[in-house]
């Protein structure tokens, strides 16, 4: 889980790299270069089965866990839990299924399309692409797409600012110095991450 | 001052239960919160009631019995004490105070209050224990040094009183902290590491046939100890599981 | 009077447990196999016990009152164990340790016992080490040690302020270890109600569930009772609330003598009585009285200011403050051991100088060691006693002083045991608290715990392995034998008599009242009169609890008010016992204070020429008054002195 998790996180600041090319120039072209190094690069796309199974991990595990978790308490408290705790950690179940359904929105709405669909080509000086850039501004013009985006991204920065340290106390490393150190280098990671993504649909929809 | 209490009954472990709401009137804020249960179950016996029954013994929080869900927090709204060490001045006059066994499958409730925690005794069993001979001539106490850190380390694990608020408190019904507690306190020391890999592996594999819940690092468990054992107990543990895990099995006789 | 046998063996008395290992029976692997032994409690010295005698190889039966082992009592112990391991070099030895509890005891415990259990001390910790326990250390690795009460050197080994809680700990793995390797069977949630007695030998139990309320019978060769001490007669005590004195007594009603009934330990710092739905007493360390300074105020108009929350502690002048401690005792001040300490807060309470809402407290007062030494070094030492204090007092120790009072802590007597923990009943042995045997009249801190693992770790392996030796062509008895039907019946007419009584009084009404006599009358300071008193107080009290008790709820289920009532009912028959035998013992010693036997000061004093027996108490019948044996102490080895802390 934590594993899966960590791999996962390295993922997330992959794709952020990529994307926020579209950001830098109007003609999309850079981004349409790194898409078309991403499709087209044979060790990317061996490398692609593995981010697969590491999505198909955490989530299959994050289900068993949460069921085993169910069962292990039949009967719930009358009043909820006051304990005081590290809010989110709560919630990971409900971050992540509404993070998976934004997952599923995203492949129907994007990967298959640039992966199988008919996609026009634009040509550049450096060359003839597909011009996935066109989707994604397409998408961002869309005010629901946007705002279901970005719910989205924002509960997976909360998954995220909980994920993050826990997977280091769960593969064990918990110390007086470094796990602050953890937590905060998590909470920048988080925010940092979410507003990377939260960016492009913001830019994209009121700018160009 | 007078309160409402709202308290959970059953009559035994196979039949269902239900709330029951009981007004006490004044109660001394200087009462300890099992003492104004005390009140309420002589005014009940007096009615020809059967009290509530609940698990208490010491009342000086170290024994470990009381085990009660107060108002959503297990030994109550106060941090670092047990039930039976907290008064009734955490209280508010007039207030409505909810009162719930612990929950959790391997924690069946008894009878109102009262749940079974043999499932505690039955980790222990399965390894938290390091395996000398009892009587009989063993090494001096002192020929083994320990360095202080490591023993006040182990100390700090060993405080754990076994009530079972860290299962109740997890929104899991997890038992990580209770057994890392055991299996820490036992890596730290020197006595321990010898069978070190099997007690953690036998200790996790029985609490998982138990049927506690998993651990998801939400930390109820540390704000709700009544000793405050520090989660960082779970993380030694888990180094230990993986590290036992990790490396090669050992010879079997 | 040959039941009375000490079987004291022969020899100097640092050879004596020697010669008897080397002479006593032994029993082969083959045959532990088939012998059963059930121990009755799971703390220190039954936990010890069933851990030992089960790695030995005998079938071990432990049954505990508890949802765990764990929850024993032994488990509030704070202080720590005392061993004469001498790693302080202060000069320490066995022999010191031996002296020291003995005369801590008042000359009342016998020799050949104190002596085993100094000897055996070391072991305990050498044991306990290896388990596991993190006891406290010194930079170097090595073990810690701290001084307590009554000795001149530093032999204590604690862990924190929860030593007790390590130990029972320890011996709760070591129990785990037995029962997970199927040599022990533990059974939880069982109330102990009576003693089988097969052709005059302990030979097994009724116990109940405490779950399901079905009386269950049990077979043993033996049977060891752990099942500590009786405190709780007084209501109020620092005993825990299950604590009961009614195995020792069932077993007393079976045969089995009660040696010292009446010696009783008082400790001094405890946290007062503050109303009348209090349950129990909180108990402050000890060590509190190394920098705290007890007094009351000179004036008598100042105390009842006080009571009446007209006047602050903090507002009443140096000179008018009397620190009763430092007065009487100059040349141990506040350090005087617990009987005395107690006595003389009762003392100026009874003159009326007493503080607190009820009068009957006095103050322990840190003011003096806060400037002399900071807080923060106040701190480090009792932080947590003084956290725990401001919790329930909701004062806070370090602005005013603490408010303590003595209170019922400790049972010296006990289940009558000869050396070899054999009481006298064939096969039914005693550990720990619930033995009258080493102790005396007073016991010293720290020292409960080491007996209670002496005995169970070191003692009964050896001793019960010599009564089984000859019981080894004994097949298992069936539990339908006469013996077993009549005690069960016996259990089930006096559980249904109960019931049926149907009454308007509460179980705690009556043991509330029957510990405001024994308090008053059989407490820390006793009078002829006084206990001639209680006698027919309790005599009353008993009739009208049988005549209007009222237990709701049905038998043959959980019912925690009968649990309650099954124990009030022995209670209100052994205060009457404890009476009996403190009326009988015309002197003062160790916590036992007779008022008509004291000095010129107001101090105890003994009378060894008509008292250096141990009391040994036989019941006769519920219409019959029980028969006074006496075990002569002698003292072979030891200079009896008269006891001086001035």
């Amino acid at each position: 889980m934590s594993l899966a998790g960590l791999f996962l996180i390295t993922f997330l600041v992959v794709h952020l790299t990529i994307n926020i090319l579209i950001l830098f120039d109007d003609t999309r072209e850079l981004f349409n270069q790194a898409a078309h190094f991403m499709l087209t690069n044979p060790l990317i796309q061996t490398f692609q089965w593995v981010l697969f199974a590491g999505f198909i991990i955490h989530i299959i595990l994050g289900f068993v866990l949460q069921i085993q978790n169910w069962i292990a308490r039949p009967m719930r408290y009358e009043r909820k839990g006051f304990s005081e705790t590290s809010y989110f950690s709560k919630f990971m179940i409900h971050t992540g299924v509404i993070v998976l359904i934004f997952l599923g929105l995203h492949f129907a709405n994007f990967f298959f399309k640039v992966k199988f669909g008919p996609i026009e080509m634009i040509a550049y000086e450096s060359g003839v692409y597909k011009d996935v850039g066109a989707l994604v501004v397409a998408l961002f013009k869309d005010i629901w797409y946007v705002i279901f985006y970005i719910i989205s991204l924002l509960l997976l920065g909360f998954h995220l600012q909980h994920g993050f340290q826990s997977a280091f106390q769960s593969l064990g490393l918990n110390h007086k110095t470094y796990t602050p150190a953890i937590k905060l280098i998590g909470n920048i990671y988080s925010v940092l991450v979410t507003a990377g993504y939260l960016a492009i649909p913001i830019v994209i929809y009121f700018f160009k | 001052m007078d309160l409402t209490l709202r308290i959970w009954r059953q009559a035994s472990a196979e039949s269902k239960g239900q709330f029951v709401d009981y007004q006490v009137q004044n109660i001394s804020a200087d009462a300890s919160f099992l003492e104004m249960l005390d009140i309420l179950n002589e005014s009940l016996v007096m009615k020809g009631e059967e009290p509530v029954a609940f698990d208490h013994d010491c009342r000086e929080g170290i024994c470990g019995a009381c085990s009660l869900y107060i108002n959503g927090r297990p030994h109550g709204p106060d941090r670092g004490i047990t039930t039976c060490q907290m008064h009734m001045r955490n209280f508010k006059d007039g207030e409505t105070i909810v009162i719930e066994p612990w929950r959790a499958k391997p924690f069946p409730v008894i009878k109102d209050l009262m749940v079974d925690r043999t499932a505690f005794d039955e980790i222990i069993q399965a390894g938290g224990f390091i395996t000398v001979r009892t009587g009989g001539t063993l090494p001096d106490a002192n020929a083994l040094p320990i360095p202080r850190a490591a023993a006040e380390d182990a100390m700090d694990a060993a405080s754990c009183i076994g009530c079972g608020a860290c299962v109740a408190a997890c929104k899991n019904a997890s038992a990580m902290l209770f057994v890392a507690a055991k299996v820490s306190q036992f890596a730290l020391l020197p006595q321990g590491r010898p069978e070190a890999r099997e007690r953690v592996q036998n200790m996790v594999a029985k609490m998982d046939e138990l049927g506690f819940g998993n651990c998801t690092n939400t930390y109820a468990c540390e704000a709700e100890c009544p000793k405050e054992i520090s989660v960082s107990h779970i993380a030694r543990m888990n180094r230990e599981f993986f590290g036992a895990k990790l490396s090669a099995p050992l010879k079997k006789e | 009077m040959a039941k009375l046998d000490a079987k004291i063996p022969k020899g100097p008395l640092a050879e004596k447990w020697n010669n008897y290992k080397v002479q006593q029976n032994l029993v082969n692997p083959a045959n532990k196999r088939k012998l059963d032994i059930i121990v009755v409690g799971t703390g220190l010295a039954g936990a010890a016990a069933a851990a030992s005698l089960g790695e030995m190889g005998f079938n071990v039966k432990i049954f505990g009152i508890h949802d765990s082992p764990r929850r024993a009592h032994s488990i509030a112990a704070q202080g720590g164990i005392n061993a004469a391991k001498n790693y302080t070099n202060d000069g320490d030895s066995v022999h010191r340790l031996y002296n020291d509890t003995i005369k801590g005891g008042d000359y009342r415990s016998r020799e050949a016992n104190v002596y085993r259990l100094a000897e055996v001390s070391n072991s305990i910790i050498d044991q306990c080490v290896a388990q596991g326990v993190p006891f406290a250390r010194e930079y170097g690795g090595l073990l810690d040690n701290r001084s307590f009460g009554g000795a001149q050197v530093s032999r204590t080994f604690y862990a924190r302020g929860q030593t007790g809680q390590q130990l029972l700990l320890g011996a709760y793995s070591a129990l785990s270890k037995e029962i997970n390797k199927g040599s022990v069977k533990m059974y939880t949630r069982r109330d102990m109600m009576d003693l089988v007695v097969v052709d005059g030998r302990a030979r097994g139990v009724i116990m109940r569930n405490l779950v399901t309320g079905a009386l269950e019978r049990y077979f043993a060769h033996a049977v060891v009772i752990a099942t500590g001490g009786y405190g709780n007669v007084f209501f109020l005590s620092t005993n825990a609330m299950a604590s009961n004195g009614s195995v020792a007594w069932k077993t007393y009603k079976k045969g089995a003598f009660f040696g010292n009934p009446s010696f009783t330990q008082i400790h001094p710092t405890c946290i007062p009585v503050h109303g009348d739905y209090q349950s129990k007493l909180t108990l402050m360390s000890e060590s509190l009285r190394n920098d705290g300074r007890i007094w009351v105020p000179r004036k008598k108009e100042d105390a009842e200011k006080i009571q009446r929350g007209e006047l602050k502690p903090t507002s009443i002048a140096e000179e008018d403050r009397d620190y009763y401690l430092e007065r009487r005792y100059p040349a141990f001040g506040n350090l005087v051991p617990r009987d005395v300490a107690s006595r003389a807060a009762k003392e100026r309470c009874d003159a009326g100088f007493g503080v607190g809402s009820t009068g009957l407290a006095v103050y322990l007062d840190f003011a003096d060691a806060i400037k002399r030494l900071g807080r923060h070094v106040i701190e480090a030492r009792y932080g947590n006693l003084f956290q725990m204090y401001e919790k329930i007092v909701d004062e806070n120790p370090y602005e005013t002083p603490m408010m303590i009072y003595p209170a019922v802590h400790y049972t010296m007597g006990g289940i009558w045991v000869d050396y070899e923990l054999q009481t006298t009943i064939p096969g039914l042995f005693a550990a720990g608290e619930a033995n009258f045997s080493d102790h005396g009249a007073n016991r010293l801190g720290a020292s409960a715990l080491m007996q209670g693992l002496a005995d169970g770790y070191f003692v009964l392996p050896y001793t019960l392995q010599n009564y089984l030796a000859d019981q080894i062509g004994v097949k298992p008895l069936p539990t339908d034998l006469p013996e077993f039907d009549k005690t069960e019946r016996d259990t089930q007419e006096l559980i249904d008599r109960l019931m049926s009584v149907n009454g308007d009084q509460t179980v705690d009404h009556y043991h509330r009242k029957l510990g405001l006599i024994m308090w008053d009358y059989v407490g820390m300071s006793r009078n002829k009169e006084g206990l001639e008193k209680s006698i027919g107080l309790i005599k009353d009290l008993r009739a009208d609890f049988w005549k209007n008790v009222r237990i709701p709820g049905k038998a043959d289920s959980m019912n925690v008010e009968l649990e309650k009532a099954l124990r009030v009912v022995d209670f209100l028959e052994m205060g009457e016992l404890m009476a009996r035998d403190a009326l009988m013992r015309e002197e003062s010693c160790g916590g036992h204070f007779r008022e008509e036997y004291q000095t010129a000061e107001g101090e105890a004093l003994r009378n060894d020429k008509d008292f250096s027996f141990v009391a040994v108490w036989e019941y006769r019948g519920a219409d019959n008054e029980p028969v006074l044996h006496k075990e002569p102490l002698v003292f072979e080895f030891t200079e009896v002195k008269q006891r001086s802390y001035k």
